[in-house]
């Protein structure tokens, strides 16, 4: 019998283990496993930019990031390295390494000279890559990594009979290894909780700075591991808060919501230049930075309700912006002002943006169905299901039928087919409230001779135009939901498992309770023992089936467009 | 770069690390290759080369295959601008792509199928494609273990997956591919002197404590992170060894020229911009191919919902797929065919510009093989009956050509695994589920 019931144990466990799950010996929810995440692009540049210097330019083609479950931050911990993906780390690492040690930055980036310049010197090289080493590997190198950079500088010294030369090889050496490029989580018993694992301090400081600025630890975090500060609660909190109240926040969030709004997309958004020729790849910049400066302005210098991202008014515009919304606008020096859009104008909050509404369209014309899947599934965190193969549209969306002159027309037809319907009628009623934009973002109000009618519907919430759909948003539950279901998985790099969905839940509800504060959302999860929770390692290391490998990419980002129209 | 008639690289390095860079001057072509050209000095035939084409939505059912199976004799009408081709080309028709009961991952499941032999559940795959595995066999030895472009501006248009999350990202530029193959790091095989470059040994030797970093890093990591890691000094030993070879006189190829430098091209899904694109890109792989850069080329000329659109209108290749009517005369969508026709066009001068590097009597295209893939059958339903597949060239006399292989209902992974074998992989089944097969399609193995 005994036997029998240990059999079964052994068979829960497993199972337990097989769906992602970890529970501690004490069956307390346990942490997700430890992730590894390849830094992004963004990330490996404010990495060089804070070591080294706006002086040190960053050129080259980086690895593209992927996307999985709405993130490129959980995209971030299943990507690997490809081989011509390597060749170019190993480029952009040598040339940030000659631009260090070149005569022109050397006497400010290197903290030493060499006895003589012609040869090796290890004094020097240990000093440097010693503290260079810590900044890019986000904790002290151990005495092995040290040595055996430190011999690589000299060797390198010897055969190229220059010190700094020799000093750049050992450099580019460290800027294309792995402990550079990925962040690795560190796991160690929970002191305060038996039979649970916590990130090691060096991996907690990572978690917080990524998390809080996108960027490595600043040398007072790193300091604050080293010293065990980040080990109690009270000297978390500390450097929680002074991040927080850093201006680097703003860096932070603003890489939240880029990757939150899918704004990687806009690299390969074209629009048709005979159609939008106002519409290039400046205005997809600019829009992006509209839209970046209106949530950090909100949220982060007036510290105002995430809910009203969706309808406020007031906003920034470049020359250039401004011309595409077709208002009046005098930019001191041609620069970016401060702009109000009056009350009664249809552009209301971020979703009758430029960046939304030309980044969900088709390159030739609008997409309601585009806009109504992105509102559901970028900004109420609701997945759409994929579209049917074997679906004929030819009849509702032939643009020179004169009976379907408008989208709302094509689409009306669309939605008889029984077989379409189901999912369309989820999206189109969202979409078609913002009609009055076209795919290049500029207003309009016909389409085809016939005026546009924008009105719409969210989930029973009936409205008129862009604005009443910014108000139904706004109003929506899911929405605040959303942003901090989104921020946990941000900053975690994986979806919660079970038992931390609760603490997600607790964070929702804390999220109302503070008024939708967005600081207020980061430090709950940055002071949570939940956000730096992990599996003990030997569960982490359980085989794990090919599927739960490391995924593809969508390839042509078919999933996003296919039969929608 | 294709070693073969090694110099002491110890030796060389020796002399060059205590002194001034030795030069090494090597007599031209008549030492190293045979009288022809068709072949190494050494009497080794020319090495084997794979690649893939890809384009999106299939084409239209009836209008693609030839009149009979057997000898082609007669192309149809969506394949007549690959008339030129015909006795070096294969076409399979009949083949296709099964779900077992998984959701149709729409232009997904039918490439997946195609290219990796296996239909994921989801849209997220799981297995190396078909050209990643050949590479591994016969990609070892060049300077590139493959190189990917994509003509439509986006990189992820690229097919070639080690595995899910390890797709092989693809060039956009042809300037880009230009400097990266034929820049300041190429060495011509041809070139009179050999000077190898002494920052290069020294990269090659720092390489090393890369390497080591492995044992430290992988000791906290669970199975899936050691997985990444893997592959991360796979790529690893792909790049130690490509200073290897610039530290190795490569062998005179006779094919060999440098291409002119290629300036930067606009970029983007407007066709003309497309074919321009992919025009330059078939040049320079075609150079790349014949000075040995590499063996295994890989092209998408377009992702698979076909984002494609010509200047001014407002609908894609794709939208066409599913909203132009069927035209009542002509009994098919007409717009749709003049996008599958601009395609082949393409298609076409890709193998124009591999036939027109002239090795011997024979040319590169001779000792290729080129499999086209796409993601469908018939686009207007987005069926995955019927999809039409390709091959060029008898890769070095390994495969017969000028056949119409006529199946019925048989799946996709045929191809890759008859393929996969005359490419020498040593695998003898390959694919998953109703894809899986060990059955190699005969007719074509030489």
């Amino acid at each position: 019998m005994l036997h029998i019931k240990n059999t079964l144990a052994a068979v829960a466990v497993a199972a337990v283990v097989c769906a992602g799950v970890s529970l501690a010996a004490d069956d307390k929810p346990a942490g997700g496993d430890s992730v590894t995440r390849r830094l992004s692009q963004d990330q490996y540049r404010q990495v060089i930019g804070d070591l080294f210097g706006p002086s040190i330019k960053v050129g080259g083609r980086f690895e593209p990031d992927i996307r999985r479950d709405g993130l490129l931050a959980m995209g971030a911990s299943q990507v690997a390295v490809t081989a011509s993906g390597l060749e170019e780390y190993d480029k952009i690492a040598r040339n940030v390494a000659a631009q260090v040690v070149s005569e022109q930055h050397r006497d400010t980036l290197i903290p030493c000279k060499p006895v003589k310049a012609s040869g090796p010197d290890d004094a020097c090289a240990t000093q440097f890559l010693s503290e260079t080493g810590k900044m890019l590997y986000r904790r002290p190198l151990t005495p092995d990594e040290l040595q055996s950079r430190v011999k690589v500088a000299n060797d390198a010294a010897v055969g190229l009979k220059d010190f700094y030369s020799g000093l750049g090889i050992s450099l580019s050496t460290m800027l294309v290894s792995p402990k550079f490029l990925f962040r690795e989580e560190i796991a160690e018993p929970d002191p305060n909780n038996a039979g649970q694992y916590r990130m090691d301090a060096y991996s907690k400081a990572s978690q917080l700075s990524f998390f809080l600025w996108n960027a490595a630890p600043d040398p007072e975090l790193l300091a604050a591991a080293e010293h065990g500060d980040l080990g109690t609660d009270k000297g978390l909190a500390r450097q929680v808060d002074r991040m927080i109240a850093s201006p680097r926040l703003q860096s932070g969030v603003r890489a939240f919501f880029t990757d939150m709004l899918g704004f990687d997309e806009f690299e390969t958004l074209a629009k048709d230049e005979m159609i939008f020729p106002k519409f290039n790849s400046r205005v997809a910049r600019e829009a992006q930075e509209q839209t970046l400066r209106t949530i950090t302005n909100l949220l982060v210098t007036e510290k105002g309700d995430y809910r009203d991202i969706f309808t406020t008014r007031k906003t920034f515009l470049s020359p250039l912006l401004a011309s595409v919304y077709g208002v009046p606008f005098v930019a001191p020096a041609g620069g970016w002002s401060a702009y109000d859009f009056a009350e009664g104008d249809p552009r209301a909050g971020i979703i009758s943006q430029v960046s939304f509404v030309a980044l969900h369209s088709h390159p030739g014309r609008s997409s309601p169905t585009l806009r109504g899947k992105a509102v559901r599934e970028v900004l109420l965190c609701q997945k759409v299901p994929t579209p049917p193969a074997n679906v004929n549209f030819t009849l509702v969306q032939d643009t020179k039928n004169p009976q379907y002159k408008t989208a709302r027309a094509r689409l009306g037809a669309h939605a008889t087919n029984a077989t379409c319907a189901g999912c369309h009628k989820i999206m189109d009623p969202i979409g078609l409230g913002l009609e009055a934009f076209d795919s290049g973002g500029s207003l309009r109000s016909s389409e085809n001779g016939q005026v546009i009618d924008t009105s719409g519907e969210l989930d029973g919430m009936k409205f008129s135009d862009a604005a009443g759909l910014a108000k139904a948003v706004h109003d929506d539950p899911a929405a605040p939901a959303c942003v901090v279901s989104r921020a946990s998985s941000y900053g975690l790099g994986r979806l919660p498992v079970k038992g931390e969905t609760e603490w997600v839940k607790a964070l929702q509800k804390d999220f109302q309770d503070d008024g939708y504060r967005l600081p207020d959302l980061l430090r709950r999860i940055a002071t949570s023992q939940e956000f730096y929770r992990v599996a003990p390692p030997q569960l982490g290391a359980v085989d794990m089936p090919a599927s739960k490998l490391a995924q593809s990419s969508t390839v042509g980002a078919s999933s996003t467009q296919e039969n929608q129209q | 770069m294709i070693p073969m008639h090694r110099v002491n690289r110890r030796n060389v390095l020796r002399g060059m690390m205590g002194g001034a860079a030795v030069t090494v001057g090597l007599p031209f072509l008549d030492c190293f290759l045979d009288t022809n050209g068709t072949a190494l000095a050494d009497g080794q035939a020319l090495p084997v080369v794979f690649g893939t084409w890809f384009w999106g939505l299939g084409l239209n059912p009836g209008r693609w295959e030839p009149n009979a199976p057997g000898k082609i004799d007669k192309l149809g009408v969506e394949l007549q601008p690959l008339v030129a081709f015909k006795d070096k080309m294969n076409v399979f028709s009949g083949m296709k792509a099964f779900l077992d009961g998984k959701p149709n991952g729409v232009h997904f499941s039918g490439v997946q199928g195609m290219l990796t032999g296996t239909v994921p559940r989801g849209m997220i795959a799981d297995k190396p494609s078909v050209d990643t595995l050949i590479a591994d066999v016969i990609g070892t030895r060049t300077r590139f273990r493959s190189l990917e472009v994509a003509c439509a501006g986006n990189p992820q248009h690229s097919q070639s997956r080690r595995n899910g999350a390890v797709v092989n990202p693809a060039e956009i530029s042809p300037a880009a591919l230009y400097t990266r193959v034929f820049g300041p790091e190429f060495t011509d095989p041809n070139a009179a002197d050999f000077k190898p470059d002494p920052a290069v040994l020294v990269r090659r030797s720092a390489l090393s404590a890369v390497a080591d970093d492995r044992q430290s890093f992988e000791k906290t990591l669970g199975a899936a992170d050691r997985a990444r890691l893997d592959e991360y000094f796979t790529s690893l030993r792909g790049l130690e060894q490509q200073l290897d070879l610039q530290m190795e006189k490569p062998a005179p190829l006779a094919a060999c020229s440098v291409p002119g430098k290629v300036d930067e091209t606009p970029i983007g899904t407007e066709i003309e911009i497309v074919k321009n694109n992919h025009r330059l890109f078939a040049g320079l792989l075609a150079h790349a191919l014949a000075c040995g850069q590499t063996q295994v080329v890989n092209v998408a000329f377009a992702d698979a919902t076909s984002s494609l659109r010509r200047a001014g209108g407002t609908q894609t290749h794709h939208e066409f797929s599913h909203e132009e009517p069927v035209d009542a005369v002509l009994g098919y969508q007409p717009t749709l065919a003049w996008f599958f026709n601009e395609i082949m066009g393409s298609l076409a001068f890709f193998l124009t510009s591999m036939d027109g590097i002239k090795e011997g009597d024979k040319t590169l295209l001779d000792r290729m093989t080129i499999m086209t893939a796409t993601d469908l059958g018939y686009a207007k339903l987005h069926g995955l009956e019927n999809m039409p597949m390709m091959t060029f060239g008898s890769g070095g006399g390994r495969l017969k050509t000028g056949l119409h292989i006529a199946a019925q209902g048989e799946p996709t992974s045929r191809v890759g695994l008859t393929l996969q074998q005359a490419m020498g992989v040593p695998v003898s089944s390959w694919g998953t589920d109703s894809m899986q097969t060990s059955k190699t399609i005969t007719e074509i193995m030489a």
